[in-house]
């Protein structure tokens, strides 16, 4: 999908892609580099974990559908946090800085990446933003990634937790339609729960049901980032996971997400060889 | 997904085996897609005739097998052949399961055309 349409080339990776100066093109072709930009990603995600491990930043993914509320969920938590925590946000979209505007105007610091045509985030994408934010005292980084729930579950950004939103004016059925993203969640937040009078037919039992299905274990809250219901739970959820991490830190490990980056690997099991004998041409 | 950069993994080891083997050309490569791999065998299949060109598997064809999702329950400990969207032990009904099959792409069979003289390969 992503290489087909050559969307998983973005301004963070696309100097992968380009032969360096002085060496033929020949020998380099964007095809054979391209092979290995999931192994370059993945290296950099590596890198990624580690400067957020050297500064004891608990960084986690929030990845959802367009429009399921992942900023309306971080406007809430920071306002919900109140100073508490020191967190800050990498947003991503394909285009405008809206997202990181909203943030700002809450006192944090945010920095917008605008991926163009690139439907996911990936680790130099990150990397790159990371340039642009102060990582020194802060407790949580929030990246929130592009809207979509099929390609950002592939790529390893470095962070240590991924947080799936399913907002109620979608299907309860999500789960078990998106099973690759659903299965890569640490936590599950279903959203928007304000307007579930309006919608009889969205039932989170059976969302929740098809996480299980999943045979998932992730926590599924309940929440309304508008009406301030169920965020308790979720605050507590972070602060837990903080406390984890922090311990973890303190025995100099790393938390890393659900993720299942074998299925994309080319396992390396010998394949059966058949031979088809042709006479010798002369 | 990336299913074009699967492919140029898949065809390095494709090449290399048939370096080794001294084959004339490749005629077929059999690969197992998971359907928890997040890897679209129709997709894999297109992307595999641009990997191809100006290979030796340059007029490979493609032969893709799908692989149900297989889960072992830890709780009663029996196998079960299951769908993407549930993985549930089939036996006892648990979700404590883990997933053995259904998330790997493997390269299964590759078919060399070699010369009839036995000590080429």
């Amino acid at each position: 999908m992503c290489d087909t349409c050559g969307c998983n080339i973005t301004d963070g990776n696309r100097h992968l892609l380009t032969p360096p100066k002085g060496r033929s093109s020949l020998g380099n072709s964007p095809a054979k580099i391209l092979n290995n930009l999931l192994l370059h990603n993945d290296q950099q995600a590596d890198l990624n974990r580690a400067k957020f491990d050297s500064k004891g930043v608990l960084t986690i993914n929030l990845m959802s559908s367009p429009g399921s509320g992942k900023t309306a969920l971080l406007e809430a938590t920071i306002r919900q946090l109140n100073g508490s925590l020191k967190i800050a946000v990498i947003e991503g979209d394909l285009e405008t800085e809206n997202d990181a505007d909203r943030i700002r105007a809450l006192g944090v610091q945010a920095h917008q990446i605008t991926t163009g045509t690139a439907c996911h985030l990936d680790a130099h994408l990150v990397e790159k933003a990371l340039d642009h934010l102060d990582l020194d005292e802060l407790d949580v980084l929030f990246i929130e990634n592009v809207g979509n729930l099929v390609c950002p579950a592939s790529f390893d950004l470095g962070h240590h937790r991924n947080v799936a939103l399913l907002s109620v004016t979608e299907g309860d059925d999500k789960p078990a339609k998106y099973p690759v993203m659903f299965r890569a969640a640490d936590l599950m937040l279903i959203s928007k729960t304000d307007i579930l009078p309006y919608l009889p037919e969205f039932s989170p039992d059976r969302a929740e049901g098809c996480l299980r299905n999943l045979a998932s274990k992730a926590p599924a809250l309940r929440l309304s980032s508008k009406s301030g219901e169920g965020l308790e739970a979720w605050i507590a959820w972070l602060h837990s996971e903080l406390k984890s991490y922090r311990n973890a830190r303190q025995q100099h490990e790393t938390v890393k997400p659900n993720v299942q980056p074998e299925g994309r690997m080319l396992h390396r099991a010998e394949p059966e060889i058949r031979f088809v004998p042709v006479k010798k041409s002369a | 997904m990336h299913e074009l950069s699967l492919c140029q993994n898949l065809m390095d080891q494709v090449n290399e085996l048939a370096r080794k083997h001294g084959a004339r050309s490749v005629s077929s490569v059999k690969v197992q897609i998971g359907q928890l791999a997040g890897v679209e065998p129709l997709l894999l299949e297109s992307a595999f005739t641009i990997a191809r060109a100006g290979t030796i598997a340059e007029q490979a064809e493609m032969i893709t097998e799908v692989v149900a999702p297989i889960v072992v329950c830890n709780d009663c400990g029996k196998e079960s052949e299951v769908t993407p969207s549930n993985l549930l032990c089939l036996a006892c009904g648990g979700n404590d399961t883990r997933l053995i099959r259904g998330d790997e792409l493997i390269l299964a069979r590759v078919e060399l055309v070699v010369d009839e003289d036995p000590q080429t390969h």
